[in-house]
């Protein structure tokens, strides 16, 4: 994985994406997705909830295979999962049933691997986000930071090409938040792999994305990229940081009049949807 | 924000009960940090409160009965109930009586079990059986268990196989329809993980849809167990033949023996409260590392 060639760019390839909705009409949720993501890149994809960018994430995940267009991972056409992509959902989805070293190992079930590489990976992941000591605590027993630190070690332990990462921390407080952001900034830089980050955090998105794909919903399509040439660590005071805040925030804020019926899109039937994703509660697409 | 971290408390509870505590500097949970405190003395830790009301019973029927206010044969003293006690466990009838109630019991429950496990399986993975068998299932579960007991009796007699069939038949329903139940319930998100390590059928089935599954079909288990001690005495109250707890109960009915009678009910409710013990206890056992919700 160190040597990142121009092969392992990521290349969505006019993606559309439709459910049929109940009534037998197709609802558009992706539209004609076009976007190259570069070896080692962070992307941050950033839209309002309903603009599709957690379903972008699955179609690059291989979760869900029915669409219009190509992914294209490292020269491979995407057509189921593969260890080669590693996932954190929002909700840490750890097995409860086994301890935060046992979840990682999980991970490993099908990777071709001795059982002592597989221990000696398990153990480098947990102390890659710092939790030694807590390889035998059961998910119950940790916090939602530190569950959400065991999912992000179970999505890099088989040392994928790309990590994509689906809301992560939108369910944590401010303060851990901040501080996986930081933890997140530093995996990616030590390890070197790509991360698509799928946000609605304006801030997180600049703080973390070497660029910010912002998404317009119904159908959802690209609006804009943003190019964050900012040092890093960012400093989300500094007046470019800021500018570049108020810039997408406007972007979103000229988009207003229809999010106000995007909370309630089609008249308030988002329900009658046939084939729901397995997104469960989250979002509706 | 708000409502997503709403509707994650009804998770919370099965997942991750800190998700909504403030974790400042994510600090090591109170949970994983506790250590083992020392417990309190047996006598400290029951709260006798509740044995007021059955020894103030006692009480009341002891003066009672020693009073000679009541004058009938079916008002028997505590003593004579005790003497009764003492003389069924000295002479090995009750013994026998209860080893021959459990032996059906356990016959009934391991059969019951198996076939709980192998239908509700069926149903849990099989959309086919689902289809086949589901409807029927489900209007079987419906009727009275005691509703068999004519056909049990004109198909298999009075004896040990009637009472068998009829405790496998209380058993089978709980297993079957908790194990159903739990392999559905099973949260797609697992599924989706397994899917994302390109776990196989077999590996999703081992790993995440069974240990998933266990707590749900523990508690058939669990209700397996008790169902069948309830029918194990009303198999041996509407199947007369042979002995058994239940016979004791009717030999004291038919003789007027209310000392055995009660006799009798105090074994039937001990003998359910032990079975309801071990159950809790090798549940504990099993899932108490799991979940704290699970353990209470």
């Amino acid at each position: 994985m160190t040597s990142s060639t121009l092969s392992d760019s990521i290349d969505i390839l006019h993606v559309s994406k439709r459910y049929a909705r109940q009534d037998g009409t197709p609802l558009a949720v992706l539209d004609d997705i076009s976007l190259r993501v570069r070896p080692g890149e962070f992307v941050s994809v950033l839209g309002s909830s309903g603009c599709g960018k957690s379903t972008l994430l699955r179609l690059i995940a291989g979760l869900d295979t029915d669409y219009n267009g190509e992914i294209v991972v490292a020269g491979d056409k995407v057509r189921d999962t593969s260890l080669e992509r590693g996932i954190v959902f929002q909700d840490h989805r750890l097995f409860p049933w086994l301890t935060a070293s046992q979840n990682v190992l999980a991970a490993l079930r099908n990777a071709p691997l001795s059982a002592k590489q597989k221990r000696d990976a398990v153990a480098q992941h947990i102390a890659l986000v710092g939790l030694n000591g807590f390889e035998h605590a059961y998910p119950h027993q940790l916090s939602g930071g530190m569950a959400q630190r065991v999912a992000i070690a179970r999505g890099l332990v088989n040392r994928p090409r790309v990590l994509l990462l689906d809301e992560p921390f939108s369910a944590l407080d401010a303060l851990t938040r901040g501080r996986l952001q930081d933890e997140l900034q530093r995996i990616w830089e030590h390890e070197g792999i790509t991360m698509i980050l799928v946000t609605h955090d304006v801030d997180e998105a600049l703080y973390l994305g070497d660029r910010v794909v912002t998404m317009a919903p119904r159908p959802g399509r690209i609006k804009r990229i943003v190019d964050v040439a900012l040092p890093r660590a960012r400093d989300r005071n500094d007046p470019r940081f800021i500018r570049l805040r108020e810039e997408v925030l406007a972007d979103f804020a000229g988009h207003d009049g229809e999010r106000g019926e995007d909370d309630t899109p089609h008249g308030g039937t988002r329900i009658p949807i046939v084939n729901p994703p397995i997104t469960e509660w989250r979002l509706a697409w | 924000m708000s409502l997503a971290v709403f509707k994650r408390s009804a998770e919370a509870s099965k997942q991750s009960t800190n998700t909504l505590s403030c974790d400042c500097g994510d600090n090591v949970p109170a949970a994983f940090a506790r250590a083992a405190r020392p417990r309190k003395p047996l006598i400290a830790r029951v709260d006798w409160r509740g044995a007021v009301l059955p020894i103030a019973a006692i009480a009341i029927w002891w003066a009672i009965s020693e009073a000679h206010v009541v004058k009938s044969g079916l008002l028997v003293s505590p003593a004579q109930v005790l003497a009764t006690a003492w003389q069924q466990i000295v002479s090995g009838a009750l013994f026998k009586a209860l080893s021959a109630s459990l032996a059906r019991e356990a016959s009934g429950f391991v059969i019951g079990t198996l076939g709980g496990l192998l239908l509700g399986s069926a149903l849990g993975f099989s959309r086919l059986a689902t289809r086949m068998i589901g409807p029927s299932f489900d209007t079987f579960k419906q009727i009275s268990l005691f509703a068999w007991i004519p056909l049990i009796s004109v198909w298999f007699g009075l004896g040990d196989a009637a009472k068998v069939v009829f405790l496998s038949l209380a058993a089978l329903l709980p297993v079957a329809a908790h194990t159903c139940d739990g392999i559905h319930a099973v949260p797609r998100a697992y599924i989706e993980v397994a899917r994302a390590f390109r776990y196989s059928r077999w590996q999703l089935i081992r790993a995440v849809i069974l240990p998933a599954a266990l707590p749900s079909i523990f508690t058939g288990l669990y209700l397996a167990l008790i169902y069948s001690w309830l029918a194990t005495l009303g198999a041996e109250y509407l199947l007369v033949a042979g002995s058994g707890i239940g016979n004791t109960l009717i030999d004291g009915s038919e003789q007027f023996r209310m000392d055995l009678v009660l006799f009798g009910v105090v074994v039937v409710g001990v003998t359910g409260w032990a079975l309801n013990a071990l159950a809790r206890a090798v549940e504990r056992a099993m899932f108490a590392r799991r979940s704290q919700a699970a353990a209470r």
